[in-house]
């Protein structure tokens, strides 16, 4: 069966690199076609009518031609900007680090829809001011479960026996929680607290709207987003470069309300 | 290089490869701009070589606004005919050309040489935001005008700016952001409308 020349696609941009003069080869998440790329051709140019269709965390409706090696769009109708998120300097920060994990964890025209529903979901949710922190958070372990990385929770994953209410180790290469007992054979692990287990098996079993009635405190916060981070790093063998950023926005401004 | 067929003369593929080497010229156009240079008058050549090497040798970065220059401090920032009260911040040296060239602006500039961009690794510290807030301290500037692109890396770019320089108490100020002249309403995308809307002005 051919494939049609031309297609139609609702997408989320999600990253952009520039293609020589006024070019751009455009990063796309889609509900059907999974991660793909394409040209976006002039859009570098002021009078370029694609242009504000294609930016950064938009939600469109794009159409494509299909290409010899990469294939060109052809034309974009905003569904969504995100207005709210772009102009927070803070919630573009958190919404570019979503879109740098959905890149970095999924290939090219591997269909997941669910995937794409989490990311424009998290993308409103970030627009509508909650804690933006759980948000996140929620997004980490959904995404995780999504993409095959859903770490075990709920017992040892060394002898497999039910973890007791103390604090029990997380072990990012082992993909799962270490009770105090087989924490000592591994050599890179991190505690977590009782509180801290809880909320993460509740963000990665519940929906969303049971999950936004938390209330985190700042120093548990602190504690998922660090494990979050090093379980994160550790699957993708690199720093995640916009969770850099994240940091530094912290130190400058640690009452993000001032 | 991916060439199928390299010529007798080593000083013509070494300039083909050369040549291909800048951006947007492939293989095919390095091959002909050299055949071009081959026939082309000798003078012509040489004032061509000679421009490109004095391109690397001769210009610096101006120590005050990090504008590419000659002469350090640069034109814009000795004279004495420009207003030293503001400055106005732009991503790259060819901003400046394109602000001066309105013959609009009268005051001073300040190059960042690039724009935030987390997913880049692009942070604050890549880019000359530190400078320009040590040139704040030692100057008596009331406004600063944010004229970086109007696009996601541009606008988190001015917003981290604003938060740094609104503390000191100076006047912050952003190009405005609306439609673009000669083009056609129906083509324009929601967040340049919306601010076009915002921004609208007594007629």
């Amino acid at each position: 069966m051919s494939k049609p020349r031309n297609y139609q696609s609702e997408a989320i941009i999600i990253k952009k690199t520039k293609l020589g003069e006024a070019d751009r080869i455009l990063t796309l998440y889609t509900p059907h076609l999974g991660k793909i790329q394409a040209v976006a051709k002039g859009v570098r140019r002021p009078r370029s009518k694609l242009a504000g269709h294609l930016e950064l965390l938009t939600h469109s409706q794009v159409s494509f031609a299909r290409g010899r090696n990469l294939d060109t769009i052809t034309g974009s109708q905003t569904i969504n900007s995100f207005l709210p998120l772009k102009s927070d300097l803070q919630l573009t920060s958190y919404a570019l680090y979503t879109t740098e994990l959905v890149n970095q964890f999924t290939a090219d025209h591997i269909e997941n829809h669910p995937l794409f529903q989490l990311l424009l979901d998290t993308m409103h949710r970030l627009c509508q001011g909650s804690d933006n922190e759980l948000v996140l958070r929620y997004f980490e372990l959904q995404l995780l479960n999504q993409v095959g990385y859903r770490p075990q929770l709920h017992q040892c994953v060394s002898c497999r026996s039910r973890l007791e209410p103390t604090t029990n180790s997380f072990c990012p290469s082992a993909g799962g929680m270490l009770c105090p007992s087989c924490r000592q054979s591994q050599p890179l692990t991190y505690p977590l607290s009782v509180n801290g287990l809880k909320v993460l098996r509740l963000l990665q079993n519940s929906d969303y709207y049971t999950a936004s009635r938390l209330r985190l405190t700042p120093e548990l916060s602190r504690e998922l987003e660090g494990v979050m981070r090093d379980y994160t790093r550790y699957l993708l063998e690199r720093e995640v470069k916009s969770a850099t950023w994240l940091d530094t926005l912290s130190r400058f401004a640690p009452n993000p309300n001032i | 290089m991916n060439q199928s067929f390299t010529s007798t003369a080593e000083a013509i593929n070494m300039l083909i490869q050369e040549l291909s080497k800048l951006p947007g010229i492939g293989p095919k156009s390095a091959q002909r701009l050299t055949y071009y240079l081959l026939r082309a008058p000798e003078e012509q050549t040489r004032l061509l070589a000679e421009a490109i090497l004095s391109v690397k040798q001769r210009t610096k970065l101006c120590s005050i606004c990090f504008n590419v220059t000659e002469s350090d401090p640069c034109l814009i920032c000795r004279s004495d005919q420009r207003n030293r009260n503001k400055i106005c911040i732009v991503e790259q040296p060819q901003d400046i050309l394109a602000l001066e060239h309105t013959n609009i602006y009268n005051g001073l500039y300040h190059v960042l040489h690039g724009a935030i961009s987390p997913t880049e690794g692009v942070v604050a510290n890549d880019i000359r935001i530190k400078e320009f807030m040590s040139r704040l301290q030692s100057s008596s500037v009331d406004e600063v005008i944010l004229a970086t692109n109007p696009n996601l890396e541009g606008e988190q770019t001015a917003m981290y700016l604003n938060k740094l320089i609104s503390p000191l108490g100076i006047r912050v100020t952003r190009l405005a952001r609306g439609l673009p002249f000669g083009t056609e309403l129906e083509y324009a995308d929601d967040v340049t409308l919306t601010r076009a809307i915002e921004g609208r002005q007594e007629f």
